[in-house]
């Protein structure tokens, strides 16, 4: 009898219930100073002059001249500088740090920034500059077209999203005696920031270490923009020779750090009259903003996903993310995926409307099945589970019954049925090659992984899987504070790949760690023999194969799938469309822990009805201007609908336990259910956030059977 | 100053327009009080002040001179709450869960579902969605029968299949 499967109370959960847990700003160091980043406040342009308008005594000022190593935020292409030289890109970006022991004196100092504006682009269809482009090509498209009965086109878009972990961001950073720096900060990513700061300092990897503190959500907000705060606080510490802790508020979290990327896709798909998908042709944009930072992977999981779960013989998806002045957009549960799918998921609506057809009818016919290609090629195995959710879904939620009986009402249900591939893209995880390690100690063993417990319960899940691999009680398995000196490269906290892909490599330590005892527990060899350590290195599953330079193969190792069914009930006075209800049926593999498993689908899905309904980021001039949670609102308990979740096995064979990924999937759904709860209402809406005035503008559904009977509300055009 | 912090008299000397939050986390070393957004939204800084859930980041220090204030400290980490946080999920990053517990104490016991989401609508979490906060809330009081209106067979019934 195991412990995996069952639901043990999570490792760090009594410090967090008894306020104990210690975020970063809870830390205070002798000799502290406060650190402050002055930002540009134009979107583009050339800085002219730099004038210091107050007392600079006992003050640390720095700017790019200051920096020892790379002026660079070291990622993928390396071109975001950590302090601008001379060229403004976007609103907020850093120009100059301050450093002060007394936080007043540091927040009122005036630094003034004058500037030779240049004309920014804000609209990515006008941007000139492609960043990235991918495209995914399945069959021929004029076979595809020359057999469908009907072919129907659509644009879709979404809107940018701000994480709101409930801590902000935050980084202390503490020269060491040897010349070397530490910094400890909230982070997903450590050693994301660990490369960033030897980049950054000119320091080798010995001289640099980076440990977690306890880090108050991240949800993708804390995977890059870590390592810009992170050398922030080093070069200010480096300048100084004192601890400095830079801590934004929440307004400048929210007017300074990353967002979902917003998106516009078109569809143009073929259908047979019998509801058969022939030919499916994408066209995805992202706006990136001003640097490169991760849009080149948010477009390629975007453009994976987009064709949704279906077969289709002919598909072309063609996706590129713009620059343009804005603050990067950047890593946010789903990363592209919650904005192609939602895309998708709305069009198949519109199909079946089209066609005359019931919107679950035209997935069942084709929804991919295994043995099935999806729009890379690649052949699913026993692990696709579209169908399985599906009906579960439907069945579960009363949605033929509802479908009917509240057709021309105020009231509405829609479904989405969506995937999401767990773990880095292609052979990203090969790339990677990520390593864990097992230490026996005295009271049993160690877990030594790089992946930070962000709420989502990293520490008790891992812990799971080794306590159950070794054969040993869950309380002697203890999980060790994620720090670049101590742990190994198990890759960055992202992409639904912390139980599956980092969980499979310790179940492997576990497995060899076991070998090695000789039938003594491990607490028995530490006494006998002293500690031995086990690392272990990714292996890919068998089989898979990935064509990087023509996006051919198996794009993800596996998916999880899931469908999502909403119920919405229409204002008709103010045109709220507010959410009553969510039924989510999920499959990732198996639930490893069943009460933690089910707070990520509910969490995300929470997350994907405020994407769907009601958080707006309010772009003027390039900047956000409701950068406050008083303006930019996410669901309270009273926006939350209620969320019957359901947990549908299908083990995978290549997961630990059978586990697949779980974090991301629940924010793709919500949002196209809603919609299309919202259209079952009467109303045709292409995007999110669907706020009233987006309703109230909406064209009426075509089909005249499902319009609304009142008619005193309907809109005027 | 002088008021009752979690149970003790004591006597802080802070500005009288310092925010209590300050005052909780830096003067008394209390850093369970989380700040979220420092103007009154997220809930994250809330504190009992007399029994009543306030924002510690709106209030100044001279407002609870003689008051009874409770910090999540002031509970005994082994409250039915806090336990039910742990073992029902309602805690996940944690930040919010300090305000969380202590909003959710000052439901008394047994809230019916409508007054938990009513006195729950000023401290936000984006970690959980709710639900698991409603059946850590529910569980806690769950020692005997009858938690006011539970709706029931709609939260925590399905298991996997």
């Amino acid at each position: 009898v195991g412990v995996v499967g069952t639901s043990p109370p999570r490792k760090d959960g009594a410090a967090k219930v008894g306020g104990t847990a210690m975020y970063v700003d809870d830390i205070t160091l002798p000799g502290m100073l406060h650190g402050r980043t002055i930002r540009s406040t134009i979107p583009a342009g050339r800085i002219t002059n730099i004038r210091f308008d107050f007392d600079t005594t006992g003050f640390t000022i720095l700017d790019y001249r200051d920096i020892p190593g790379k002026n660079v935020v070291a990622l993928i292409a390396d071109d975001q500088p950590c302090l601008v030289e001379q060229n403004v890109r976007h609103v907020a970006e850093p120009i100059v740090l301050l450093a002060h022991e007394d936080r007043e004196k540091l927040l009122a100092a005036n630094v003034v920034i004058e500037y030779e504006r240049a004309e920014p682009v804000l609209d990515p269809l006008r941007s000139q500059q492609v960043l990235k482009h991918i495209l995914i090509e399945k069959g021929r498209m004029s076979q595809g077209f020359a057999a469908a009965d009907l072919v129907l086109e659509g644009e879709y878009r979404t809107g940018s999203q701000e994480h709101v972990y409930i801590e902000t961001n935050g980084f202390i950073a503490v020269p060491e005696p040897n010349g070397g720096m530490t910094v400890h900060g909230s982070l997903q990513c450590p050693f994301y920031v660990h490369k960033a700061l030897t980049h950054l300092l000119g320091m080798p990897d010995e001289l640099v270490r980076v440990v977690q503190t306890e880090p108050g959500g991240g949800f993708g907000g804390k995977e890059e923009y870590p390592s810009m705060i992170a050398g922030h606080a080093a070069l200010l510490a480096k300048k100084s020779g004192r601890p400095v802790k830079v801590v934004y508020d929440r307004a400048e979290d929210m007017w300074a750090t990353t967002k979902r990327h917003p998106s516009i896709v078109r569809h143009r798909t073929g259908v047979t009259k019998s509801g058969k998908l022939v030919a499916m042709e994408v066209e995805v944009i992202l706006d990136g903003g001003a640097y490169v930072t991760l849009s080149p992977v948010v477009l390629s999981r975007g453009c994976i996903h987009a064709a949704g779960p279906y077969r289709c013989p002919n598909v072309k998806i063609d996706g590129r993310a713009v620059f343009t002045n804005t603050n990067p957009n950047g890593a946010f549960r789903g990363f592209g995926a919650p904005q192609t799918e939602f895309a998708v998921e709305v069009h198949m609506d519109r199909i079946a409307d089209a066609l005359g057809m019931d919107a679950v009818r035209l997935r069942m016919i084709n929804a991919l099945k295994p043995g099935d290609a999806t729009a890379t090629g690649q052949k699913l195995g026993p692990d696709c589970s579209a169908l399985m959710v599906l009906k579960e879904a439907v069945k579960r939620s009363g949605y033929k019954r509802k479908r009917e009986a509240w057709r021309g009402t105020g009231r509405g249900i829609g479904l989405a049925l969506f995937y999401h591939g767990s773990g880095f893209t292609g052979a990203g995880e090969v790339r990677l090659a990520s390593k864990c390690s097992l230490a026996t100690t005295e009271r049993g063993v160690k877990i030594l992984v790089a992946s930070t417990e962000i709420g989502q319960g990293t520490r008790t899940m891992h812990a799971q899987i080794v306590a159950d691999t070794l054969g040993v009680p869950f309380d002697q398995v203890e999980v060790a504070v994620p720090d670049t000196a101590v742990v190994p490269d198990s890759g960055p906290t992202v992409a639904s790949r912390t139980c599956m892909v980092v969980g499979r490599i310790l179940e492997r330590c576990a497995i060899a760690l076991k070998e090695q005892l000789g039938g003594l527990t491990p607490a028995e060899h530490f006494r006998r023999n002293g500690a031995i350590v086990i690392t272990k290195q990714y292996e890919p599953p068998p089989g898979i194969v990935w064509d990087e330079e023509h996006y051919r193969g198996d794009a993800y190792a596996t998916y999880s799938w899931a469908c999502d069914v909403a119920e919405v009930e229409l204002d008709p006075d103010t045109y709220e469309a507010r959410t009553t209800k969510m039924t989510v049926v999920h499959e990732f593999g198996r639930p490893i822990h069943p009460v933690l498993a089910r707070g990520q689908i509910e969490g995300g899905t929470a997350q994907g009805v405020g994407f769907a309904l009601i958080e707006h980021v309010v772009m003027k001039d390039g900047a956000m201007v409701n950068a406050q949670l008083t303006n930019y609102t996410i669901p309270t308990t009273l926006d939350t609908p209620r969320i019957n979740t359901i947990m549908l096995e299908n083990r995978y064979p290549y997961g630990p336990f059978g586990a697949k990924g779980v974090g991301e999937i629940p924010m793709d759904g919500p949002a196209p259910a809603i919609v299309n709860a919202i259209r079952h209402i009467g109303l045709d809406v292409r995007e999110v956030p669907a706020l009233p005035e987006v309703l109230m503008h909406a064209r009426i559904v075509a089909r005249q059977s499902d319009a609304p009977r009142t008619t005193h509300h309907a809109p005027s055009r | 100053m002088i008021f009752t912090l979690n149970g003790k008299e004591v006597d802080v000397a802070a500005h009288p327009m310092k925010r209590l939050l300050d005052v909780l986390r830096e003067e008394c070393g209390l850093t369970g009080t989380k700040e979220g957004c420092g103007e009154g939204e997220c809930g994250a800084c809330t504190v009992l002040v007399d029994d009543e859930p306030v924002c510690a980041c709106l209030v100044p220090f001279a407002q609870v001179h003689g008051a009874d204030v409770m910090t999540i400290e002031g509970l005994a980490g082994d409250h039915p709450l806090q336990t039910a946080f742990v073992n029902e999920g309602g805690a996940q990053c944690g930040m919010c869960t300090p305000g969380m517990i202590l909003a959710a104490a000052a439901l008394g016991p047994k809230p019916s579902l409508e007054k938990v989401r009513t006195g729950l609508a000023g401290n936000l979490c984006r970690c959980t969605g709710y639900e698991a906060i409603y059946r850590s809330i529910r569980a806690a009081y769950e020692n005997g029968k009858g938690v006011g209106e539970w709706e029931s067979g709609s939260v925590g019934e399905e298991k996997p299949a």
